[in-house]
């Protein structure tokens, strides 16, 4: 018996046993907790996990459960953190409404690219997510006046959260901050994917060919899930130009784009918290691996990603999933 | 809705043309499929009735000519609309959502008929009416007690009743069956063309079949495809007793009807 087929008595009770918050989902919050009694030291990286952890949430809301694979997510990061970080370099340093806006300005520029991802699959929608990554990255570099170019953006200025909370040097407001939005934007998330919305996107994924014989109108729905995922991605941005105080290109590069893709891969997609898992396994491994030898560092990325995909199809959490069901009771 | 005027057909294409290539599959193809009846589609493999399905439900375009709907023209409406405005299809090849249970996607069509499929801001439980409506399609196709393990799972007969249980979910005004018995085994066959025989006669339904006992029984009319074209149409006595038909369809040592 799997986890999903405990007794239910009717189709209600079935959905709602469906979205039920489960124990495991709770310890796991309580854990992100951590690091404020185990490793005061590395809450800076605590702060950076967080962010690039919503950043991967953005990702699976599009590809987990849509199916729609992009190697171009960072622009929307870039998009993000540059609208928050230039925002604040002329004089509104307010982060709340600054988050907002690296959100607005991501959202709109996924509103208006998703007319043309909606339409294409395959090779050639990871294309042309790629190729908007590029062009946005390279219009970056070029408008220095702007963004400050290969230089990076400098002179950001944040000030303190309600007018009370400073970002300090040991990053305690800076993982609070992160890991609150963090939250917020997994509640949302999981409250997408919970929705009737939530099913049709799995259903684009297992089927793009039924869709429309459902009378389902997919491009649509495409449309909207990439504009609440680039508003999302743009709000990730936004987090670590505040809470670093400067924008570097780096945002916006294809980098970027590519390692969230493996820490999805790595943790899981389509299951809310792989990115989360995948993300704090790729960048505590990168802090430990890349003080030792950091030339080497992608070669145990490269590995550790061809084994995963190999034996764990769903990732780190698919296999433990598994493991779980298995050690539950025989099927 | 006011009253449907029932001398307008439920369906109907005029003159629709399409060629892949150099290879014309559809020539000339005008058909009507009057309100409640059922209909049979038969014709040698490659002869082009999934095309024309294809066509009618705008998978594909045609090169020319017209499909109506109930008197509207639809030739330019997406799929996704036409299914809005009760055109509905299954396929002959399995084209499901493997992963969903098969309560999931039921529910998921329903949501889309209701337009509730939209809504990213509420939880499928306040949705559980949608949920009902499906649990009870999956049991008057007896297909409740799988309602709640993945499609992939379910036994291949069950997955060809779940083709028609998605259909039936969008409630179809017309439903064109593509074999819905393909490689279900000869006994299951026509229990499961009787369940397609006992649907409300509000639906009109023309079906494509391979077993000729079976396109007997249950169709009111036939209409035979060959190479792209309809060679003929008729009532199942005038088609058994059409020497044309023996000679390209039932000539080729398949079973006659007796
Ligand atoms: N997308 C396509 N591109 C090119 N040729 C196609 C395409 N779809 C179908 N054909 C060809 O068109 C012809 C008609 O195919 P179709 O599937 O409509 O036949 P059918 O009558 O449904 O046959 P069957 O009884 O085997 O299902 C075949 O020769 C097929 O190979
Ligand atoms: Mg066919």
């Amino acid at each position: 018996m799997s986890l999903t087929t405990d007794p239910v008595s009717g189709p209600y009770q079935y959905l709602k046993a469906q979205s039920r918050w489960r124990v495991l989902e709770v310890a796991f919050w309580l854990c992100t907790l951590l690091p404020y009694f185990l490793f005061p030291n590395y809450l800076v990286l605590a702060s950076q996990i967080a962010i690039t952890a919503l950043f991967a949430l953005s990702l699976d809301l599009i590809l987990g459960y849509a199916g729609i694979v992009s190697l171009g997510h960072a622009a929307f990061f870039g998009l993000g953190a540059y609208a928050a970080g230039i925002l604040s370099k002329h004089g509104w340093g307010e982060p709340i409404t600054g988050l907002i806006v690296g959100g607005v300005i991501a959202a709109l520029v996924g509103y208006a690219s998703s007319f043309i991802i909606s339409r294409f699959r395959h090779l050639t929608l990871i294309m042309i997510t790629l190729g908007l990554g590029l062009l946005l990255h390279e219009a970056a570099n070029s408008a220095h006046f702007l963004t400050g170019g290969a230089d990076g953006l400098q002179g950001v200025k944040i000030w303190k959260i309600f007018g009370l909370y400073g970002f300090d040097l040991w990053g305690y407001t800076a993982y609070t901050y992160s890991l609150i939005v963090l939250f917020l934007g997994f509640l949302l998330a999981r409250r997408i994917t919970n929705s009737p919305f939530g099913l049709a996107l799995r259903g684009i994924r297992e089927n793009a060919v039924r869709m429309p014989a459902i009378g389902a109108p997919s491009h649509a729905h495409i449309r909207k899930i990439y504009t609440i995922s680039a508003a999302m991605a743009g709000v990730a941005g936004a987090l670590l130009a505040q809470t670093t105080e400067t924008v570097a290109l780096e945002v916006l590069s294809f980098q970027r784009s590519a390692d969230t893709l493996v820490m999805l891969v790595l943790g899981g997609a389509g299951m809310l918290y792989g990115g989360i898992v995948g993300s704090a396994i790729f960048m505590i491994a990168r802090d430990q691996f890349s003080g030792i030898n950091p030339q080497y560092w992608y070669f145990w990325i490269g590995l550790l990603l061809i084994v995963v995909v190999m034996v764990l199809p769903n990732g780190v959490l698919g296999g433990l999933k598994k493991l779980f069901t298995t050690w539950r009771g025989p099927s | 809705m006011s009253a449907p005027d029932k001398t307008i057909p439920a369906l109907s294409t005029q003159s629709v043309d399409k060629s892949f290539g150099s290879l014309v599959v559809a020539k000339g193809i005008s058909l009507t499929l009057p309100q409640g009846e059922r209909y049979a589609l038969i014709g040698p493999n490659g002869a082009g009735k999934t095309t024309l399905i294809n066509l009618m439900t705008g998978m594909l375009n045609p090169d020319n000519g017209r499909i109506f709907l109930g008197g509207d023209d639809i030739t330019t409406l997406k799929p996704d609309a036409r299914v809005k405005r009760g055109l509905v299809r299954t396929f002959q090849i399995n084209t499901l959502f493997p992963h969903l249970t098969a309560l999931e996607s039921v529910t998921l069509a329903i949501c889309e008929r209701r337009g509730d499929a939209g809504v990213w801001w509420k939880g499928l439980p306040s949705y559980h009416r949608d949920a009902e409506e499906a649990y009870g399609i999956l049991s008057s196709l007896k297909l409740s007690p799988v309602a709640y393990k993945p499609t992939h799972e379910l036994a291949y007969g069950q997955q060809r009743l779940l083709e028609i249980a998605l259909a039936l979910a969008t409630k179809p005004k017309v439903l064109l069956l593509d074999e819905p018995a393909a490689g279900v085994p000869h006994e299951e066959s026509s229990e499961l063309f009787s369940v397609i025989a006992e649907l409300s006669k509000d639906i009109a339904i023309l079906f494509i079949e391979h077993d000729m006992n079976v396109v007997f029984r249950f169709a009111s009319r036939i209409i035979v495809m060959v190479g792209g074209a309809i060679l003929v149409d008729g009532t199942p006595d005038e088609i058994a007793a059409d020497p044309r038909v023996r000679e390209v369809y039932l000539g080729k040592g398949h079973r006659a009807h007796g």
